[in-house]
């Protein structure tokens, strides 16, 4: 039983509309992060938008266009990662330590992970793809989904978006 | 036997039903809901991920909060709005203006409203195969119903037939529940739900299939596994068969409008393959061609929540409005605007085509 690893089967093979990096210079000297969203199909919703305090994620002319982000607004802040319903946000830190960066991600799973463990962190096949070091624990909107920061190898933050369940 | 009279009889007290109370009720007009299980919220009580949509229609907060909402806000409405719960109608007697209904094993009452509202919801499709019989085959709504309302797993390894959004969503829904989804199969070559809920649950480990399904189950007593094949273009089976270990499998393929009381009705009713089966035609207000009776939700056609929460705005808009009742000055154009936005994407297109089908400006024409 093999499943291949194909957008149309749920899995990021390629940067497109909906789903980009930030430019790399402000990413790599902005203090907290910046936003990655990985939402590249058209669907109606934009809660992304409406939590998000400073207007980096762009207000939707349509409600189902794939969000645009104003990188030069984002201060990382992970409002739309606890918020957004399709788990599809994430932020990245790339100053956060030499050669390691912090990774801000959505987990709505028991066991919750220790605060200073070491997780296995998974890609987007669930394939394990690094250790990573748990840095925090939040809740921003007390809804019970976790915002979790791991700190990973800096040059894996395109690769993990997922931590174990364990 | 007992005879309750009302302004608006609703049946069904899912998302689209209670919007239509609350709508009702905010006119003015008094609101009975009758339905048959032992809550309201309908599909919403078992949804424990966050919904999609636009803020209007409680995106970004999960189903079963969103039931509460809708319960809260027909309680502001009072003795405005009665519920009867554990109440199945059973029949409709036109000639009388009555409808038939029993609660619990006890009552067998008589209901007489001035207008009616049909909010029935939808039942799940199931598909033919070997063994699909024992113990441990499941439908996706009762894997949700044991879990999220009983609080009971179905099982150890699940395998999902359906990469629809339920079976996208009840697959992270049983790893929420500590479940192991073995995998999800899909006859089609893309999955058919949200993208981002395919995404969550392959980041997960869970494999997608595409283009495979499943072929038996295995067990004598009880499920102990699945035969499944892969298809070409034609859905035949192409290379050999695979055994999956599993105890429990998941069907979501699929929904199909609860529409048993429109037929009886004799609502007109049209075939609509988009909207998953026959629907009745309705015009801009959501009456059917019965001028007393009014239709919103998946009975309308297999959409979603969000959709039909609006729909249910507009047919207790519909049923007060044709009460002489004042309604919300520019309710419709505000409703449909919504409706229109949230259906305006790709993933509407087949809504839209299949809808465009039923509407009708006036019934002079349909057959």
């Amino acid at each position: 039983m093999k499943a291949s690893a194909t957008f149309e089967s749920g899995v990021l093979t390629d940067e497109r509309p909906g789903a980009v990096k930030p430019p790399r210079d402000l990413w790599e000297k902005h203090k907290g992060g910046l936003v990655l969203v990985e939402c590249p199909q058209r669907i109606p919703c934009n809660p992304c938008n409406t939590s998000c305090p400073t207007g980096a994620i762009v207000p939707f002319e349509d409600i189902n266009n794939v969000p645009t982000i104003n990188y030069e607004k984002c201060t990382g802040c992970a409002m739309c990662v606890a918020k957004c319903p399709g788990l599809a946000c994430f932020v990245v830190d790339l100053t956060w330590g030499e050669e390691i960066a912090l990774l801000k991600l959505p987990y709505e799973m028991l066991p919750l992970p220790q605060k200073g463990s070491t997780v296995k962190c998974l890609g987007r096949t669930g394939e394990i793809v690094c250790e990573g070091k748990v840095e925090n624990i939040l809740e921003p909107l007390k809804d019970r989904t976790k915002v979790v920061h791991v700190a990973i190898p800096s040059d894996k933050v395109g690769d993990v978006r997922a931590i174990e369940v364990a | 036997m007992r005879e309750l009279k009302t302004d608006i009889l609703v049946i069904g007290g899912g998302p689209a039903g209670l919007s239509a109370a609350a709508a009702a009720a905010r006119a003015g007009a008094e609101v009975t809901i009758a339905e048959s299980d032992l809550h309201l919220g309908g599909q919403l009580v078992k949804q424990s991920h966050k919904f999609f949509g636009s803020k209007e229609e409680y995106a970004g907060i999960r189903g079963f909060e969103i039931a509460k909402i809708l319960k809260d806000e027909i309680a502001q409405y009072g003795s405005r709005v009665s519920t009867m719960l554990n109440t199945t109608v059973s029949g409709y007697y036109g000639d009388e203006g009555v409808v038939t209904a029993m609660t619990g094993e006890e009552e067998y009452l008589r209901i007489a409203p001035k207008r009616i509202v049909i909010t029935s919801g939808a039942q799940e499709r199931l598909i033919p195969f070997p063994n699909n019989d024992i113990p441990g085959v499941y439908g996706a709504g009762a894997v949700q119903t044991l879990m999220n309302v009983y609080g009971v797993v179905p099982g150890k390894r699940v395998l999902m037939i359906g990469a629809g959004n339920i079976g996208l969503i009840v697959s992270y829904q049983l790893m929420q529940a500590g479940v192991e989804v073995v995998a999800i199969l899909e006859a089609m070559p893309k999955i058919g739900g949200y993208w981002v809920h395919a995404a969550k649950v392959r980041r997960l480990g869970v494999p997608i299939l595409l283009r495979h399904s499943i072929k038996r189950a295995l067990g004598g007593d009880l499920v102990t596994g699945a035969e499944i094949l892969e298809l070409d273009d034609n859905f035949s089976q192409v290379g050999e068969t695979e055994t999956v270990e599993c105890d429990t499998i998941c069907l979501a393929v699929g929904l199909t409008p609860t529409n048993e009381l429109l037929w009886q009705v004799g609502c007109k009713m049209k075939y609509v393959p988009f909207l998953c089966g026959h629907v009745p035609f309705r015009d801009k207000e959501m009456r059917t061609s019965n001028e007393k009776i009014w239709m919103a939700g998946d009975v309308s056609g297999i959409e979603e929540a969000s959709a039909a929460m609006i729909e249910g705005r507009l047919a207790g808009l519909g049923a007060a409005k044709s009460l002489g009742l004042n309604i919300e000055p520019g309710g419709f154009e505000k409703y449909w605007s919504r409706l229109n936005s949230l259906r305006a994407g790709e993933v509407g297109e087949k809504i839209r085509v299949g809808v465009s089908a039923v509407v009708v400006d006036g019934w002079a024409d349909v057959q």
